[in-house]
């Protein structure tokens, strides 16, 4: 894929987001009330209709505190999009895409074990990689790596 | 079998830890319907996997699929190491297919470095990630035609992958689990007389692969236990998020090594299999032709490698020489600042994919520019494909799922991480 198309890509997005090509891929970092929208408008008119992945990054000493990270593909023009948004620790909420996309159900039930990320429209945020009780979000930056919630006790 | 909550092996009422999971459905939506419970730990199923299926009769009308047995915290351990200690550990993700999972995430940091690595590190790299294709492929297909009671295919193709293991055993010291990869490179060099083994493992390939051919291609068991079972389309694949070798059985020919090339994929003469419908032959079929186009290439890049240093020479990431180590003080600084903290990669954020054996194997990393990593985030293609099996699954008998699901190949290291 030349560059030319990634100029009018970035171009086509940056229309009401900041939007940048880095590492091979357009970079959009937009406010989460338009991130349904813009997913839509992705899927439906720009080909995006691979939905990679989704996950979320901590930083503890920002405010907002959360950046939720989209990537989509598309199998038309073989570009990937990078979509960013924000969410503060108090409201951790985000519109859920399983609407658009089959695979983002698994991938935003991870997201909400690891970061309580909370996805709404999502009906499903059962724990997936984690089991039924487990207290806390591990990837969180405050959830100490030693932490232990074994759900067999241990042989002694 | 035991009971839907999944509480079947413990041994006295008052000692049975709680239910990990909770089932999406606990009562069957019609009146002759039943529900029944496979796995986690399950004799025919290579991974460890439960599945909530509620069978009309012996067909399977709603499936709920578990994963997460696996989950060892690999995300979260990788924030308290550096970076060149997380290269065991992404070995452990696709335990098959090691190499590929080195290599992609040594590609993504030196992205974010901004290295560029050296002629015969990219072909070599290219070479060993076919190589680790083809007994990733061979581990899916062998166990996958042993569940439909192949056996003596079975036994064939692990013939063949316990020369590969062996002759990868012979250059990174390890069988399964390789750290082959360096960030910048390569641990070493290819040993004397690697390339002629080489070369008589793919020839012997070739005879093996010819004779599971032979026994399964127009076998009417094998053809009966595949055809039509675990249908899916090219529409719902990629809804669902499918990717590798199930996306192309349905007849998309989408690589990410025809389609964006990295490494030496872009020099390479190959094709692109594809299935025609997407069910259960499909898969097993699109897989043994591209094992065959893999011998192809690396047939090619024997020719095609180059002589020449295979480390960078960056003193960010590439350890310096020993007798320098011992013999200046710049090199022994440099070798202690590598060990103790780590190459420094800057601040930013990268993702970058390669085609795994499964599917899109991809690498979202955040660097603060320290050492360590920030978050590393693996897009694991058998956790995506975890997420719609429930598609593969509805509508078969009961005794497909144990077939579908060796077709589909999920490998717990990834899947759960």
């Amino acid at each position: 894929m030349g560059t030319g198309h990634f100029e009018i890509l970035r171009e086509q997005l940056a229309q009401d987001h900041e939007a940048v090509i880095t590492h091979g891929l357009v970079a959009v970092v937009l406010p989460r009330e338009d991130l349904l929208a813009v997913a839509t408008r992705l899927k439906a008119s720009l080909g995006f209709d691979l939905f990679l992945d989704v996950t979320a990054v901590d930083w503890p000493q920002r405010t907002p505190r959360f950046e939720v990270v989209y990537h989509f593909y598309s199998t038309r023009d073989f570009v990937r999009v990078r979509l960013k948004t924000t969410v503060p620790e108090d409201d951790p909420v985000v519109d859920s895409l399983v609407s658009l996309y089959g695979s983002a159900g698994f991938m935003e039930r991870e997201c909400h074990d690891m970061y309580g990320i909370r996805f709404r429209g999502n009906p499903d945020l059962r724990p997936i990689l984690l089991y039924e009780g487990f207290e806390g979000h591990p990837l969180r930056k405050d959830y100490p790596k030693e932490r232990e919630q074994p759900l067999v006790r241990y042989r002694t | 079998m035991s009971d839907h909550t999944g509480r079947g092996a413990a041994t006295s009422a008052d000692e049975a830890p709680p239910s990990p999971v909770r089932p999406a459905f606990t009562t069957p939506s019609t009146e002759d319907g039943v529900i029944v419970n496979l796995g986690p730990s399950h004799p025919a199923t290579h991974g460890t996997l439960q599945i909530v299926a509620e069978l009309s009769g012996e067909r399977v009308v709603r499936a709920d699929v578990h994963c997460g047995y696996l989950h060892r915290g690999f995300e979260k351990e990788c924030e308290a190491h550096n970076w060149h200690n997380l290269i065991p550990y992404v070995d452990r993700l696709n335990y098959c297919s090691a190499l590929i999972n080195d290599f992609a995430y040594c590609e993504a940091v030196e992205t974010l470095m901004g290295i560029e690595i050296t002629p015969r590190t990219r072909y070599l790299r290219t070479l060993l990630s076919e190589y680790s294709r083809i007994a990733d492929h061979i581990t899916c297909i062998a166990a996958a035609v042993m569940e439909v009671g192949a056996m003596t295919a079975f036994l064939y193709l692990m013939t063949i992958r316990d020369y590969m293991y062996e002759h990868l055993a012979d250059l990174t010291g390890a069988r399964v689990t390789h750290s082959y990869g360096r960030i910048g490179g390569l641990a070493h060099d290819l040993p004397e007389g690697w390339i002629e083994r080489l070369e008589q493992i793919l020839d012997e390939y070739e005879e093996y692969v010819g004779r599971v051919h032979g026994l399964l291609d127009r076998n009417r068991i094998f053809i009966d236990r595949t055809r039509d079972v675990g249908v899916i389309s090219t529409a719902d694949a990629i809804h669902w998020g499918y990717t590798g070798p199930i996306l192309r059985s349905t007849g998309a020919p989408r690589d990410l090594r025809k389609d964006t090339p990295y490494l030496a994929y872009g020099e390479l003469d190959f094709e692109v299999p594809v299935g025609i419908k997407g069910d259960n032959y499909d898969r097993y079929f699109v897989r043994m032709r591209e094992m065959d186009e893999s011998v192809y290439m690396i047939r090619q890049l024997i020719e095609l490698l180059p002589p020449g240093p295979i480390n960078v020479d960056d003193r960010r990431c590439t350890f310096p020489e020993k007798a320098q180590v011992y013999g200046e003080i710049e090199a022994l600084i440099n070798h202690f600042k590598l060990v103790s903290e780590g190459p420094q990669v800057p601040a930013g954020e990268v993702y970058l994919a390669h085609e795994g054996a499964n599917g899109e194997l991809g690498f979202y990393l955040v660097s603060d520019g320290s050492g360590t990593p920030w978050k590393v985030h693996v897009r694991a293609p058998s956790f995506v494909h975890m997420g719609g099996l429930h598609k593969l699954l509805e509508g078969y008998q009961l005794a497909d799922v144990v077939a579908t699901f060796g077709t589909v190949n999920m490998i717990g290291g990834e899947c759960d991480r």
